[in-house]
């Protein structure tokens, strides 16, 4: 009993960081691997989430439906911030780096002037469960199938659906897309969105589990990085194998040297990574299909 | 350009860049020496943007990782003084080890770099994952058992009490701070500025023009191509080191939050407000908008950040070259249409205002 604990234990903290290297990862892989834009506003849309969330659900609303307006209200920020920023910038790299860069900045000390240096949080659902000595937050427990469930309604969506074909076509091919008659600002302002109600949703599902900051977006931007990077441009085959790998180097250095070092880890991984396979893990995958 | 009284411009114009310098060396005999310590300040971050400015305008490499030379320059320099006294000498050394350390760090990480064929944004990736393992770890180091002989590396709250320079003076070493700081810096900034000014206007700074533009021809051409970007490479983050010896040095403190994501933004705002291809306005840019900053931070530090923000999103949408070219494009536009009209003396001080 007390090995399967300690075994079990392990496996939890593997999910719980795998959990949040896909969620914090998703909504800027598919912006990254779709529009090729590297947005450094990601955290910011995953504290709009969580504040929006944990609003909500003080007023009463129940929490998945608190959690979807979070969702939502993240999108459109990202529908704003598309139509306003963005769209100027998709043939100039560096500069779209540079100007999310910006707009995170700027999101993130008004809402320290607004909302002040921090949120009370909202009691994390379903309590916890023990085995033998340990005990585990159910909540945190779940997480990881929420995670690979909202990674297969992605490839339902982007293999299954229209609109997923259409925004594979843009991606590939833009202008023959457009000459076929497609609407690629159109496409690009909803690939934006959707990456941007996916980083709410995180915000979303994360708001129950720690207390709402208006820096806490920094906590999720680099492992969104770490993943990003490690995957390569592949929203699905580059993500999950990323976040697996990852997920195991992170929390065989936690376990050993503390937090603090499996982060460190997770950035000399990415160093290590760039250097070695610049197309990412994603590609690697991809070639031995 | 037609220009009718060519002799007169021609001595305005070679005289006018003289001028920020020579009213730079003016200002400690017009405030107290409490402020221009403060100018010192302003002016210290100024090595920092140079060094962007020159491997980003001029060589296209946008590196994130300035801060982490600043930091590690700045530790060295504490960790060095702490140890081997405070003698005059001694704190210049430990200026030299600064930049040594800098040096071979940002050869090696340069090295990885543009030898393992990185490129684009993932050279910003890679500089930028180096500054927060940096952060992170210098974070960590708050117990007893993380100190380099005497120096204790004290984690967030960070590492203070470092001597101050000297230089050796008859009767009693004199200390250099507030207007004698500020002059050391000064002299600095226009040895640098000179130095880069040189070496970018020359063969070198052309060479990387043309890697910019076109890596594939240049290589072509038989260029170095590797070469040539390690090197501005080495020589930027340099420069970021200079940066944080001397902020170590004017505040004897350093904290691993001056190498955090804020911090590491604050060169690229620098550099892209004030134009990433020119020198000159870099440095001039870096210290009005550090000055700016610095006298919002009075009423918090977010407005300032705000504002920085604000600037930067107007100058990526409205002035991609950066916000003095901009303006000094279109002063001179002005300023031409305005000599075709009325040919006026008011004109020509635009004209020479546009061009600072």
């Amino acid at each position: 009993m007390a090995t399967l604990s300690v075994l079990y234990s392990l496996i939890y903290q593997f999910g719980d960081s795998f959990a949040y290297l896909v969620l914090a990862a998703l909504g800027l892989a598919v912006i990254f691997g779709m529009m090729g834009v590297i947005n450094l506003a990601h955290g910011e849309f995953i504290m709009c989430g969580a504040y929006v969330t944990i609003i909500a659900a003080k007023r009463g609303v129940p929490l998945p439906l608190a959690m979807l307006l979070g969702a939502i209200a993240a999108a459109l920020a990202g529908v704003v911030i598309e139509r306003l920023v963005i769209r100027h910038l998709y043939d100039r790299l560096f500069d779209s780096v540079v100007a999310t860069w910006a707009i995170s900045l700027i999101v993130q000390q008004t809402m320290l002037l607004v909302a002040g240096p921090s949120l009370e949080g909202i009691r994390t659902p379903f309590g916890a469960f023990s085995l033998g000595e340990y005990s585990f937050s159910t909540y945190r427990a779940v997480l990881p199938g929420i995670a690979l469930a909202i990674l297969f309604a992605l490839y339902l969506l982007f293999f299954k659906t229209n609109y997923g074909v259409c925004a594979r076509a843009t991606i590939l091919n833009a202008r023959m897309a457009q000459c076929l008659g497609l609407r690629t600002d159109r496409l690009y302002t909803l690939t934006f969105a959707l990456g941007a109600g996916l980083a709410g949703l995180t915000g979303a599902l994360y708001a129950p589990t720690m207390t709402a900051v208006p820096t806490m977006g920094s906590n999720f931007i680099v492992q969104a990085f770490v993943s990003v990077v490690v995957g390569g441009a592949n929203v699905i085959a580059g993500t999950t194998p990323a976040a697996a790998v990852l997920a195991i180097i992170q929390t065989a250095l936690t376990a050993s040297y503390g937090q603090l070092f499996g982060q460190i880890g997770l950035l000399v991984t990415v160093i290590v990574v760039i250097r070695l396979m610049p197309q990412g893990l994603g590609n690697l995958f991809a070639r031995l299909r | 350009m037609k220009q009718t009284n060519l002799p007169a411009t021609s001595v305005t114009t070679r005289a006018l860049p003289y001028v920020p310098w020579i009213l730079a060396l003016c200002l400690p005999l017009v405030v107290d020496a409490n402020t221009s310590g403060n100018l010192a300040y302003c002016l210290l971050w100024a090595f920092s943007a140079v060094g962007l400015a020159a491997m980003w305008g001029y060589g296209g490499i946008l590196s994130f990782g300035q801060t982490a030379f600043f930091g590690l320059s700045g530790y060295s320099y504490g960790i060095f003084t702490l140890n081997y006294g405070d003698t005059w000498f001694e704190s210049w050394l430990g200026l030299g080890a600064g930049l040594v350390v800098s040096v071979v760090v940002a050869a090696l990480i340069g090295y990885m770099i543009f030898y393992g064929r990185i490129k684009g944004v993932f050279i910003g990736i890679v500089t930028l994952s180096v500054t927060l393992v940096l952060e992170t770890f210098m974070s960590q180091t708050a117990g007893p058992q993380w100190a380099i002989g005497e120096a204790r590396l004290n984690g967030y709250n960070g590492m203070g009490g470092m001597p101050q320079l000297t230089i050796p003076w008859p009767g009693g070493p004199l200390t250099l701070e507030n207007a004698s700081f500020y002059y050391l810096v000064l002299i600095l900034l226009i040895v640098v500025y000179a130095v880069m000014r040189k070496l970018l206007d020359g063969t070198f700074g052309l060479t990387l023009i043309a890697i910019r533009e076109n890596p594939q021809r240049a290589e072509m051409l038989g260029v170095d191509i590797r070469r040539h970007q390690w090197l501005v490479f080495v020589l930027g983050c340099t420069l970021g080191g200079l940066s944080g010896a001397l902020y170590t040095i004017w505040g004897s403190y350093i904290t691993p939050s001056t190498m955090g994501l804020t911090a590491a933004a604050m060169p690229v705002i620098w550099v892209a407000t004030s134009g990433r291809k020119s020198i000159g306005g870099a440095i001039l840019g870096t210290a009005l908008l550090v000055w700016l900053s610095q006298n919002l931070a009075v009423y918090g530090s977010q407005y300032a950040l705000i504002l920085l923000g604000a600037i930067l999103l107007i100058v990526v949408l409205g002035a991609p070259e950066g916000l003095l070219p901009f303006v000094t494009r279109h002063l001179r536009r002005v300023s031409g249409r305005s000599r075709d009209g009325a040919r006026h003396g008011r004109a020509r001080i635009r004209q020479e205002e546009g061009k600072s």
